[in-house]
């Protein structure tokens, strides 16, 4: 049996498999079954992508993991070789650079610049106005009539108004950057669009930068212009950064929290665990594990081979493009005993959701008490919340570059 | 055990404070790496070798001594 399974694996005078995968119907938190099967069988293995391109997609956890903190593994996009999801990324990477598609030492550099105000101490001082900002909304639910959709209620408002906060945005203009961050991590935006709401959103963020620099504030925002008025950074490159950390802080929480809310809702004894606590600890640890199960940056991330490397039996050339698959590697039996069950007592802190190496998640520590003060409060809250539709039913994002709900209609007793 | 820190790999990524906030802590100014006891005490071993494996910089070394 053995044998004929290593048969029929797949060998190069095959058609090379087209990337994305899509998920089989009725498993929405589980990876495409073809990149599991790359996964227990070729686990570096060409794929097809949009334009034709051929990178390697890599789906184990310790490829993914050593190549990710690989010196010799680029994240520069603007190089040839380098995987974009669709035309508009490829048209984007000489238009808008920002350091989560540089290589050190540059990148290190620009990140230096953004890292003090997401080290733990300053995140934690957030956490009051963080759980004031979520009973406030669950308030609003409570009082309309016994139904919401959560995304719009709660998911995507938090981490929106935290992330303004931070950087000095003013939160009435929600919509505007909701709306034009959707068409840039949309996969089948038309690279027309796709500009369009890039170059919208940096001249917007351009524009707050002068604001700034006629009159700071405390904000992050004012100290890029800070930066901007010593010469460390153009105006655009501030205004790039700003576009960068807007996005990446409302987007990716507010997914976690509908499609967290979701599996748990799957899962009940799971969610009864996390009702029925009040312990950080097992909050906390609740967390780790559904950035593992969801891993909701759900295509991989694309990188650009500097050099022939050796990974496993393949050999990646120089100027090859990768894509290190962390949905899989979050998968791995060897970390993760029985990986496809949602298990909140488990120690999942080796996942990789938020990445691995120098690109690792700059937000991580305050995407991380978002989501507990969220899934530590609204269960809670609500004890008899539930799906107005059935799970398979919701319009889940398989669209998107980041994967979760665009809507969830839940319900509770009155 | 002894701990070494390699303060210019560290992306602030909090992780090790997250796990061992008793032997690191980060820089008030960019938030960097500071390591707080390099001796620590054999109740700490295992959450300071998890945070080496953790680092995504590869900015943690542990060294066991006899
Ligand atoms: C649960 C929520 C989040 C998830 C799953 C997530 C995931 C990720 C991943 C996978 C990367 C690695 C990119 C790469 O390797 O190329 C990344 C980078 C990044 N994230 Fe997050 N993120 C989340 C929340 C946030 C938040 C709240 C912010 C706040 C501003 C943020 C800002 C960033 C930035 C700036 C980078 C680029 C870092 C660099 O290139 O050095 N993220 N994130
Ligand atoms: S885990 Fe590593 S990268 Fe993160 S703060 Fe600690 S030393 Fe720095």
């Amino acid at each position: 049996m053995t044998e004929t399974l290593a048969e029929t694996t797949p060998h190069s005078d095959e058609p090379i498999p087209a990337y994305p995968m899509p998920r089989a119907s009725g498993c929405p938190f589980d990876p495409p079954p073809a990149a599991q099967a790359l996964h227990d069988e070729l686990p570096v293995a060409k794929v097809r992508m949009w334009d034709g391109s051929t990178p390697w997609l890599v789906t184990r956890y310790g490829d993914g993991r050593a190549l990710l903190a690989d010196p010799r593994v680029s994240s520069q996009s603007t190089l040839p070789g380098f995987p974009h999801p669709n035309a508009g990324f490829r048209e984007n990477a000489e238009r808008r650079r920002s350091f989560i598609a540089m290589d050190d030492p540059e990148h290190a550099r620009i990140r230096r610049m953004v890292t003090a105000p997401f080290a733990i101490k300053r995140v934690e001082a957030l956490r009051p106005s963080i759980q004031k900002i979520t009973d406030e909304l669950i308030d609003g639910m409570l009082a309309g009539p016994n139904s919401a959709d959560l995304v719009s209620a709660l998911a995507l408002p938090l981490p929106s108004l935290v992330i303004c906060t931070l950087l000095g945005v003013p939160y009435e203009d929600h919509e505007f950057f909701q709306e034009k961050s959707s068409l840039m991590i949309n996969r089948y935006s038309s690279a027309e669009d796709m500009i369009g709401a890039s170059d919208a959103l940096t001249d917007y963020l351009d524009e707050l930068i002068g604001v700034k620099l006629a009159e700071p504030a405390d904000d992050m925002l004012s100290e890029l212009a800070t930066r901007v008025g010593s010469g460390e950074l153009t105006r655009r490159e501030a205004a790039s950064m700003g576009v960068l950390l807007l996005i990446a802080g409302h987007e990716t929480t507010a997914n976690m929290i509908a499609l967290g809310t979701v599996a748990l809702l799957e899962n009940p004894d799971q969610l009864a665990v996390l009702r029925e606590t009040d312990d950080p600890k097992v909050v906390a640890k609740a967390v780790e594990e559904l950035l593992r199960y969801l891993t909701i940056v759900h295509n991989g991330r694309g990188r650009v081979a500097l050099e022939d490397i050796e990974v496993g039996d393949a050999t990646i050339r120089a100027g090859d493009g990768i894509i290190i698959y962390t949905g899989t590697g979050n998968r791995d039996p060897e970390l993760f005993p029985e990986p496809d069950r949602l298990d909140i007592g488990r120690d999942a802190r080796r996942h990789m959701a938020f990445g691995f190496g120098v690109h690792q998640c700059l937000g991580q520590p305050l995407a991380r008490v978002e989501l507990q003060v969220v899934y530590g409060t609204l269960y809670r809250r609500i004890p008899t919340l539930r799906l107005a539709t059935g799970a398979g039913q919701l319009p889940y994002k398989h669209d998107g570059l980041v994967y979760g709900v665009y809507e969830l209609p839940v319900t509770w007793d009155a | 055990m002894r701990v070494e820190v390699d303060v210019p790999k560290c992306v602030a990524s909090g992780q090790c404070v997250m796990i061992a906030p008793d032997v690191f802590d980060q820089r008030d100014e960019d938030g960097m790496v500071v390591l707080l006891d390099e001796k620590p005490g054999a109740e700490l071993h295992d959450d300071v070798r998890e945070s080496a494996m953790i680092c995504p910089a590869a900015a943690i070394r542990v060294v066991e001594e006899a």
